[in-house]
């Protein structure tokens, strides 16, 4: 079993995130189960949300304490909150910035990876230039970092699931997927 | 259909599986999605249902039971305070025979005010006779909400189809979604053996002598009595159809345990997990989940609990002054068996406290290191 | 006046033969509520002006209009006296019943 906790803001698609790569990941026949924290947050506040991934069906109803992986959907979280709490020893974490990996300051018993998620939701027209939505570039990049699925499968469960801007979300999603290299 | 959805979806979709006709319900955190999507499908006409807008939870239930009077499929879904709310109309339901299915998602009764889970709300109903499914996964939802119409309208009963605040109703799970037309022929029309119409006029729930009250409500009681047997036989029927047993526990390795959990919604599923690790250091646990608490599956708890020397009861509610309502039940179901286990009953998780593999670990560790039965309440991850 | 055959009470010997749930049935005719009238309606026939404002304000519907004129159903009337107040020719007067 896989476990991934994302890190964002309220209002930045931070669960949405988790809902679309679950929806992915189901495609390919695989177990999931996504969830947010459980809380009145409003937009801004820090969030988090979980992704559990198996090959069989999923029993465990609590809470991810030792994710294998992280997410971190905005990196001014990484000043905030520890985002390596519980974090296994050599897991990932995903960090949307426009940062080199070894420019973010994490402790070195786990691996960095960056994307510059902001960029290319921007560039795709994703949200406000004061507020990118950056969700969809974050999955592609998730996606192709962890190995999780096809990107096929992403942009499909992309298409299905996101309510408005399908095409330039799958693009940004592609595009993620794409730049994205440890 | 394979479906990635969260459990207050899952509640819809298995109302408008079930062709419900008349949605009547007013919106509480953590259940609004359930209503927010069914009156969606109203709108697009997914659903040929008449969604009613009502100023209260009180007034929901009113709606649906004039609708279900007329005879039409009802569903409405509720939490804690809504629920709470609608009480009064909750013994309308159940002893004006109307067989509305709600769904209620467990939350914690304020104060303090919260949104998170716990059995508190539902169990508050115990008595007000309406049928209990308390559901482990999003997928067991869909179904239980199907099996509820099924059994409630052949016996006139309401169903309460109940899943955990957050840990079920915001979690996402691949949901198999079955076919409209083997839903269908699982699921025949409504057609109640009385209602309201002005061909053949009658005044209903009006003044009731002591001369006819009496029997009325043995009627309830003896028609509760055939419903263990109902959910067996339904539950076999959908596996049949679906190939999803829907039955009134869940036996996890109980047939070999030295000890098993008695356990209820999510933290049913948990503890399975539990079960697996204790197993692997060679400790033989087990796991008796209660699907159905209303009617209570006297049979199925006594059959199962005949097999273990030992049995920890988790509830995630409280009768004050009591101890954990699970706990009584089943105290009192096992009360002069020959074959009863030494039971011990442990509270957790109240107010949406998450409980973890962990917490089954330490509940295992203590009942297994007590000789004898004991009436104290075991408090698992309070901070003292 | 139309006059009804009182019905008979139900009572049910067995929960069998009841329905399930608490609904009417058959009528209540059998109850001859004008046992529990006190002092009674009587209408001056030459006083009237024939309005029916008593027929409609009757609450137990023990009010006929034949031949023009209201008649009381004295097997059912109260002995409420609403009919004799809203009566606006004041022809209605409240008796007491002889014993």
């Amino acid at each position: 079993m896989l476990e991934i906790r994302f890190h964002g803001r309220g209002g930045q698609g931070t669960v949405v995130a988790s809902k679309i790569l679950a929806d992915a990941l189901a495609k390919e026949g695989n177990y999931v189960q996504a969830y947010p924290e459980f809380g009145v947050e409003r937009r801004g506040a820090p969030v988090f949300a979980f992704l559990r991934i198996d090959d069989k069906p999923i029993y465990d109803k609590s809470r991810i304490y030792t994710p294998d992986h992280v997410v971190v959907v905005d990196p001014t979280l990484l000043e905030a909150i520890d985002v390596t709490e519980g974090l296994k020893p050599g897991g990932m974490i995903i960090v949307n910035s426009d940062r080199k990996p070894g420019e973010i300051k994490l402790p070195k018993t786990f691996k960095v990876a960056t994307i510059n998620a902001t960029g290319i939701a921007v560039k795709h027209k994703l949200g406000t230039l004061a507020a990118p939505i950056v969700n969809t570039a974050i999955c592609g990049a998730v996606v192709k970092f962890l190995g999780l699925t096809k990107l096929e499968s992403l942009t499909a469960a992309i298409k299905e699931g996101v309510p408005f801007a399908a095409d330039a979300n799958m693009a940004a999603a592609r595009e993620a997927y794409e730049k994205a290299s440890a | 259909m394979k479906k990635v959805m969260m459990g207050n979806h899952a509640l819809s979709y298995g109302a408008m599986l079930a062709r419900s006709q008349v949605i009547a319900a007013y919106p509480i955190t953590p259940q609004t999605q359930v209503v927010e999507l069914l009156s969606e499908m109203c709108a697009s006409k997914a659903l040929d249902a008449k969604f009613i807008k009502v100023e209260s939870e009180h007034s929901a239930m009113a709606a649906c039971l004039g609708a279900s009077l007329a005879g039409a499929r009802t569903f409405t879904a509720t939490s804690a305070q809504g629920l709470a709310l609608m009480h009064e109309l909750l013994h309308w339901a159940s002893g004006g025979r109307q067989p509305v299915v709600m769904g209620n998602i467990n939350r914690a009764m304020a104060p303090g005010w919260s949104i998170w889970t716990d059995q508190n709300d539902s169990l508050s109903q115990r008595d007000t006779g309406w049928l209990q499914f308390y559901c482990a996964s999003n997928q067991e939802v869909v179904d239980t909400v199907i099996q509820a119409f099924k059994i409630s309208e052949r016996f006139m009963i309401p169903s309460m189809v109940i899943l955990d605040a957050f840990a079920l109703s915001h979690t996402y799970e691949v949901v198999e979604l079955p076919d409209q037309d083997k839903v269908d022929a699982y699921l025949p029309k409504f057609n109640p053996p009385f209602r309201l119409t002005p061909k053949e006029p009658h005044a209903f729930n009006a003044l009731t002598s002591p001369d006819h009250y009496f029997e009325l409500r043995y009627k309830l009681q003896k028609d509760m009595e055939k419903v263990p047997a109902a959910i067996e036989e339904t539950g076999k029927e959908y596996e049949k159809a679906f190939g999803r047993y829907l039955g009134q526990v869940e036996e996890y390795h109980c047939d070999d345990a030295d000890f098993v959990f008695v356990t209820s919604g999510t933290a049913g599923y948990t503890a399975r997990v539990a079960v697996d690790e204790l197993r692997k250091q060679g400790i033989k646990a087990g796991n008796l989940r209660m699907k159905v608490f209303r009617p209570f599956p006297f049979a199925k708890v006594r059959e199962a609990l005949a097999k273990v020397p030992k049995a920890a009861v988790v509830d995630r509610n409280c009768s004050y002054g009591h101890h954990g309502i699970f706990y009584q039940e089943i105290k009192s179901a096992l009360y002069g068996e020959a074959k009863a286990p030494a039971l011990f009953g442990y509270i957790t998780g109240l107010g949406g406290r998450d409980i973890t593999v962990e917490m089954f670990r330490e509940i295992a560790k203590d009942t297994l290191s007590k000789p004898r039965p004991s009436e104290e309440i075991g408090w698992i991850g309070v901070k003292r | 006046m139309k006059k009804f055959k009182p019905t008979k009470k139900i009572v049910f010997a067995s929960e069998k033969e009841m329905p399930m749930t608490p609904m009417s049935l058959g009528s209540m005719l059998y109850n001859l509520t004008g046992a529990w009238r006190n002092i009674k309606p009587v209408i001056d026939k030459a006083a009237c002006i024939q309005c029916g404002i008593c027929w409609k304000y009757c609450p137990d519907t023990s009010i006929y209009i034949e031949d023009e004129f209201p008649v009381i159903d004295y097997d059912y009337c109260k002995g409420c006296g609403i009919c004799a107040e809203e009566c606006p020719s004041k022809c209605i007067a409240m008796v007491e019943e002889e014993k």
